[in-house]
């Protein structure tokens, strides 16, 4: 039996977290464990076609039902003023023009664009009696016709999915230059190319979708309880787009929030129709998803058909890049995906190498599927695994070896600005290599390969050097881009009289363990114990500014942080100034001790505390009694974390089964403030990517556009027993565009996994490209063909 | 509506229910112990693992009625006050969690395979943990939870 | 789930007496599969028996040539049972491998077969080994239960109490896992009886099967290596997402033959 304890906090140390108290005893608290007074219930009435314009909606049936409280359907909220669904980033089409974007009702008006869309709700007085309700809801559908395929959609056939959007075509964008390109293919001796799938992944964080929206109509205010990863980013946006007065009248909160991984980054339909509702009704609406709801609505990633073409001379060293990418947008353009398809992806397609000559092209392509956006990566795996499993197809064209083809082609020089807008702020990518080989022992494999060999199995290896862009900003490189900028962070330090320290930022953990980091930073400038520490997140009553998490942003609020930290202990100088009669300039700091070396005096922090509360030791028309500092902290650059990851594969030729026998990663996060959370979001992440390469697909029917993965009964999840033991070795380069030169490591795992996964299946197999996932069938297949050309 | 009388975490509860309640939705609305979750409608993610009668069950595959006369442990019912399960601590100590959405799950399984296999390996409890899903850890520091947490049950108090 | 009723009967009788008289209700074991079931709408019994704890089902029994083992035991009970492991050792195995802890806890072997799923597990050990069925009316061979997928002899109203199985120490069950669900899909139980060879496949669609043709080969003194799939049937396999037929029935014979060579 263990008691846990709370110790002082050192940046670079493993302390254990903060937040596991409440979460291993079950006193978690999650959106659907709220229940309030007056509580009722929805369910939404979903359309079971994929394409369909609606008729008649009837719910005289589902409202004489027991406990029925009040039916809505699209029509209403257009009749409510409720304002349909925004794309949160404005793209613009190579020939100038914006990008066209669906028309997105929050509950179907006229047309259903995928299955599961929502068409009705109902909300009753139980979760029995919302369900039995929305089956009794009868809506008239005429049936149109479904595409599903991206090729498709853009041919002069496809059924139109908006009438105002001309092939199905949202934008066709490029970055880049096509003439340099050109001319760079044209001086090339060697190329190589590619034709890939990047395969639609559902993200399945483990707690679905949920919220619990009160309105109270004696001051027009609401509050709504979200599970989300940015709760004020989405007070602004509801307040908007239900017409509220000021963000004074809606206070959004994320309590504990079950795993995001992007998907509870949107905004979606069902959230805002709740929370209307919520209004409509006067009492609390509570909505949960269902796991198949969740499958059918949660934002899903990725889904690019991509050519690729790289050129090289006749050493390997790459002279130019040429990728055209489709990307598969679903129904609607979901919140952050025009700038996940664009600015996120082929930005990135340079990888870790020195490319001078690079354009593409990206088109935006509406499907009868359900929309996409940010997944774990959001747009940077989809850009490492062109570029990597390129790089792998440039060594086999080459005659060299997979690192060789890596090494000759390595950005070495830092910062360095790519041809694709970014700078890459710092790296060793040479050194992380070799860093990675050593940990796979990449010497010994091939005595592995003939071992396996002899046991019957085709045993394979990949290398993967993934680079990303995180702690996404400058604000006004964002906006210059095409995003509404405000992409910095805040935190508030509140020192209390008898010492405590209340941290409050906004951004968010549903996972990543910001209540220890914090907590350990601050606790370290401080030289206070983690146990005095609060952190405050995810309650907009309670939190001024801030943007959320994602794209692995923590370094950006541990940035502020640091500075508010900075701010108070500047303060204490100047309050210790007046205490010890010296000038604050001849005061120290260090240890949660302030010292004079003229006086030989000292005044530990807690006392310097004591004296702002007290007022009594300084002229407080002079400096201003009281211990709270705010920072605003906007990234001068983007951070670019790196990596080479190595997999190692054994594939049964008999039944095409693959299994991953070892998987390596040595990766720059720059400095590392908590090894063990970050080796903890690293195991994660390769977790998703490994995940990805072999079994995780979501597949929508080619002729009904009906999801054929809808539970876990038939999308692949990965489980304890498919993987192998991760081993992970850390080569930071810190950077320099932060006070703490950490560079985010959230979605690394997910970003360099992949490609060293298919190109370890490839080695293994001697073939030149396989399609994620590498199903056991698919192997079989390309197994038997192997053996019938042997 | 039917009466049942079961016994969760050592307390006596008599309560009435719809007999289409799921135990794990009884659990959490009737009785209000949220510990356990609902991450799916197939019976495959295992968030809602409590022990029913010392064994763990799935509570989203049960109805509240079939637990009538049950005697069921939930993650609520582990910690002796601030003293944690071996297993609590375990996951604790390994970093056997992130979000803690399946976590409740998990240590409720996890000392179920501890009951069943005293000190196992890895290879073991990987196989075991094949009906509880996580999606943040990948696994990998569960299993080194599991397998500690199991030696620690195994050690005399 | 839609609305029902729920009967926790205390004898077989009764049991049976509940079942003849509500059309509409269903028997329940364990629940495993029945629960997702009603949870997704797809099933609106009136009112749901529930068997699990009726003594007449209970037990696991030796019996003359074997053991009887009681229509509510559950798989975790099948799995640790030494009675069964001395018996049919290969039996515990299957089911020691049935979904996930949890599931075992709850899920029954009477419940399994009645379902009669296409990618259970237990069905192709009923098959192999030659068991027989025995419900609240008769005795049916494990050939005469199993009729086609999710469907059995059983008659409205008529519920499995046990099943027997004879000793047999020389089996083995492989299970090959659908990488999303983890049922099988494919599923073979392999059993040498003093009759001869017998081969049960799950998982092909249909419903399980006997391969006849690899059991008379190997009774004909065969070698393992000569169990080709062309001697499959193709008709006994379907495709879907998670493998075409043609890829299913290639499994079944690779696993066929990698099942007899585990065989002690």
């Amino acid at each position: 039996m263990t008691a846990m304890t709370a110790p002082m906090g050192k940046f670079g140390q493993s302390v254990k977290r903060v937040e596991d108290s409440r979460l291993i005893t079950g006193n978690g608290r999650y959106v659907d464990d709220l229940v309030l007074p007056g509580q009722t219930y929805a369910s939404f009435v979903r359309s079971a076609y994929a394409h369909a314009r609606i008729g008649a909606i009837d719910v005289s049936a589902a409202e004489a039902m027991p406990g029925v409280v009040k039916i809505l359907t699209g029509q209403d909220l257009v009749e409510g003023g409720l304002f349909t669904l925004p794309s949160g980033w404005n793209l613009t089409s190579i020939d100038g023009t914006p990008a066209r974007v669906g028309v997105h009702h929050a509950l179907a008006v006229d047309t259903v664009r995928f299955v599961g869309e929502p068409v009705a709700l109902v909300i009753a007085e139980t979760r029995g009696q919302a369900r039995d309700a929305a089956d009794s809801v009868f809506v008239e559908y005429e049936e149109l016709p479904t595409v599903v395929d991206m090729a498709a959609a853009l041919g002069p056939d496809a059924p139109r999915l908006h009438a105002d959007i001309p092939s199905n075509r949202a934008f066709t964008w490029d970055i880049g230059n096509a003439a340099e390109a050109d001319a760079a293919f044209a001086r090339a001796t060697r190329r190589v190319s590619l034709e890939l799938r990047n395969n639609r992944l559902v993200p399945n964080a483990m707690e679905p979708r949920a919220i619990n929206a009160e309105w109270r109509s004696f001051d027009s205010s609401m509050t709504i309880h979200l599970t989300h990863q940015n709760p004020i980013g989405m007070r602004v946006l509801f307040m908007m787009l239900l017409g509220l007065e000021s963000e004074n009248h809606l206070r959004v909160v994320s309590p504990d929030v079950g795993g995001g991984f992007g998907s509870k980054a949107a905004a979606y339909a069902e959230e805002l129709v709740v929370a209307f509702a919520a209004r409509a009704v006067g009492r609390p609406v509570k909505w949960t998803a269902e796991r198949t709801e969740s499958f059918l609505t949660d934002a899903h990633g990725r889904d690019h058909v991509t050519k690729a073409e790289l050129a090289m001379d006749d050493h390997g060293r790459f002279l130019g890049l040429k990728v055209h990418t489709l990307a598969n947008l679903g129904g609607y353009i979901s919140t952050s995906n025009a700038l996940v398809v664009s600015y996120m992806y082929a930005t990135m397609l340079c990888g870790q190498y020195a490319i001078p000559a690079v354009h593409a092209v990206v088109e935006g392509v509406y499907t009868n599927t359900c929309p996409v956006d940010a997944y774990r990566g959001a747009g940077r795996p989809e850009a490492a695994y062109v570029i990597e499993r390129l790089a792998h197809l440039a060594a086999r064209e080459i005659g060299v070896d997979q690192a060789e083809i890596r090494r000759r082609n390595f950005v070495k020089t830092f910062p360095h600005q790519t041809p694709l807008v970014y700078c890459y702020d710092s790296g060793d990518y040479e050194g992380c290599l070799d860093e990675a080989l050593r940990l796979a022992d990449y010497a010994g494999f091939e005595q592995r390969r003939t071992e396996a060999r002899a046991r019957g199995k085709l045993r394979g290896i990949g290398l993967s050097a993934y680079v990303e862009a995180c702690g996404i900003g400058p604000s006004k490189l964002l906006a210059s881009l095409g995003g509404g900028g405000g992409m910095w962070e805040s935190c508030e330090i509140r020192v209390q009289p008898a010492g405590s320290v209340e941290v409050l930022t906004g951004a968010h953990n549903h996972g990543q363990g910001h209540q220890t980091v914090y907590a350990q930073i601050i606790s370290e400038r401080f030289g206070i114990p983690m146990d005095r520490i609060t952190v405050v997140q995810g309650d907009t009553d309670r939190i001024q500014a801030g943007t959320g998490t994602y794209g692995s942003r923590a370094s950006v609020g541990l940035s502020a942080a640091v500075r508010s930290c900075d701010k108070i202990i500047d303060k204490g100088r100047h309050i210790v100034g007046y205490m010890l009669g010296i000038d604050p300039g001849e005061v120290d700091f260090a240890d949660g001790i302030y010292t004079s070396a003229a006086t030989n005096q000292t005044v530990a922090f807690t006392e310097m505390v004591h004296a702002a509360h007290a007022a009594t030791q300084f002229p407080t028309d002079q400096l201003e009694p009281g211990l709270v500092a705010t920072s605003f902290f906007d990234p001068p650059n983007f951070t670019y974390p790196a990596g080479v990851h190595v997999c190692e594969v054994e594939i049964d030729p008999e039944t095409g089964v693959t299994e991953v026998v070892a998987f390596n990663a040595a990766d720059d996060f720059g400095n590392v403030a908590n090894p063990m959370i970050v080796e903890g979001q690293v195991h994660g992440g390769l977790t998703q990517g490994i995940a990805q390469a072999l079994w995780e697909n979501a597949v929508y029917d080619p002729d009904t556009a009906q999801l054929m993965t809808a539970s876990y009964m038939d999308y692949g999840m990965p489980r304890a027993d498919s993987l192998p033991e991760f081993g992970l070795a850390f080569w930071p380069s810190p950077t320099p565009v932060n006070p703490l030169g950490m560079k985010g490591c959230g979605e690394a795992g997910a970003i360099g996994s992949p490609p060293a996964v298919i190109n370890a299946v490839c080695d293994a197999l001697g073939i030149a490209h396989v399609d994620m996932p590498a199903s056991p069938e698919k192997i079989w297949r390309l197994c038997q063909e192997r053996q019938e050309v042997a | 509506m039917t009466d049942i009388t079961l016994t969760v975490n050592g307390r006596d509860h008599v309560v009435e229910t719809e007999d289409r309640t799921l135990l794990v939705h009884l659990l959490r609305d009737e009785l209000r112990l949220t510990g356990a979750h609902v991450g799916c409608d197939t019976s495959q993610c295992g968030a809602c693992t409590v022990h029913v009668d010392g064994k763990a069950v799935k509570s989203c595959t049960m109805l509240a009625v079939q637990a009538d006369g049950a005697d069921i442990l939930t993650i609520e019912g582990l910690a002796n006050g601030r003293e944690l399960h071996p297993m609590q601590a375990a996951f604790h100590e390994h970093h056997g969690l992130q979000c803690g959405f399946c976590t409740p799950g998990m240590i409720m399984m996890a000392i179920d395979i501890a009951r069943r296999h005293p000190q196992p390996d890895a290879a073991t409890v990987r196989a075991e943990l094949e009906g509880n899903l996580c999606r943040c850890t990948g696994y990998h520091n569960i299993v080194k939870a599991v397998v500690a947490g199991a030696q620690r049950m195994g050690e005399p108090a | 789930m839609y609305e029902l009723a729920y009967s926790r009967p205390q004898s077989l009788a009764d049991a049976l007496a509940m079942l003849a008289e509500d059309e509409g209700a269903q028997a329940i074991s364990g629940g495993q599969t029945l629960m997702p079931v009603l949870r997704a709408r797809l099933a609106m019994p009136t009112r749901l028996v529930d068997l699990q704890r009726l003594p007449e089902l209970a037990g696991i029994r030796s019996v003359e040539g074997g053991i009887e083992i009681g229509a509510a035991t559950t798989h975790a009970e099948v799995a640790t049972s030494a009675e069964v492991r001395a018996v049919v050792p290969a039996l515990a195995d299957l089911a020691g491998g049935i979904g996930d802890p949890a599931i075992r806890h709850r899920g029954t072997i009477g419940g399994s077969i009645a379902n009669n799923d296409p990618a259970a597990c237990y069905p192709s050990a009923v098959l192999a080994l030659g068991a027989s069925v025995t419900t609240s009316r008769r005795m049916l061979a494990a050939e005469d239960f199993f009729t086609g997928m999710f469907s059995t002899a059983l008659e409205p109203g008529e519920i499995v109490t046990a099943v027997r199985f004879p000793a047999c120490s020389r089996a083995a069950y492989i299970k090959f896992r659908n990488p999303a669900s983890r049922f099988a899909l494919v599923g073979v139980f392999a059993a040498q009886l003093p009759s001869g060879y017998r081969i049960a496949i799950t998982g092909g669609g249909h419903g399980v099967f006997r391969w006849h043709e690899a059991e008379q080969h190997l009774d004909g003194g065969g070698a393992i290596v000569g169990i080709t799939e062309d001697r499959l049937d193709p008709g006994h396999f379907t495709g879907d997402l998670h493998g075409s037929a043609q890829y299913r029935r290639h499994v079944a014979a690779v696993i066929v033959r990698r099942t007899l060579s585990a065989m002690t």
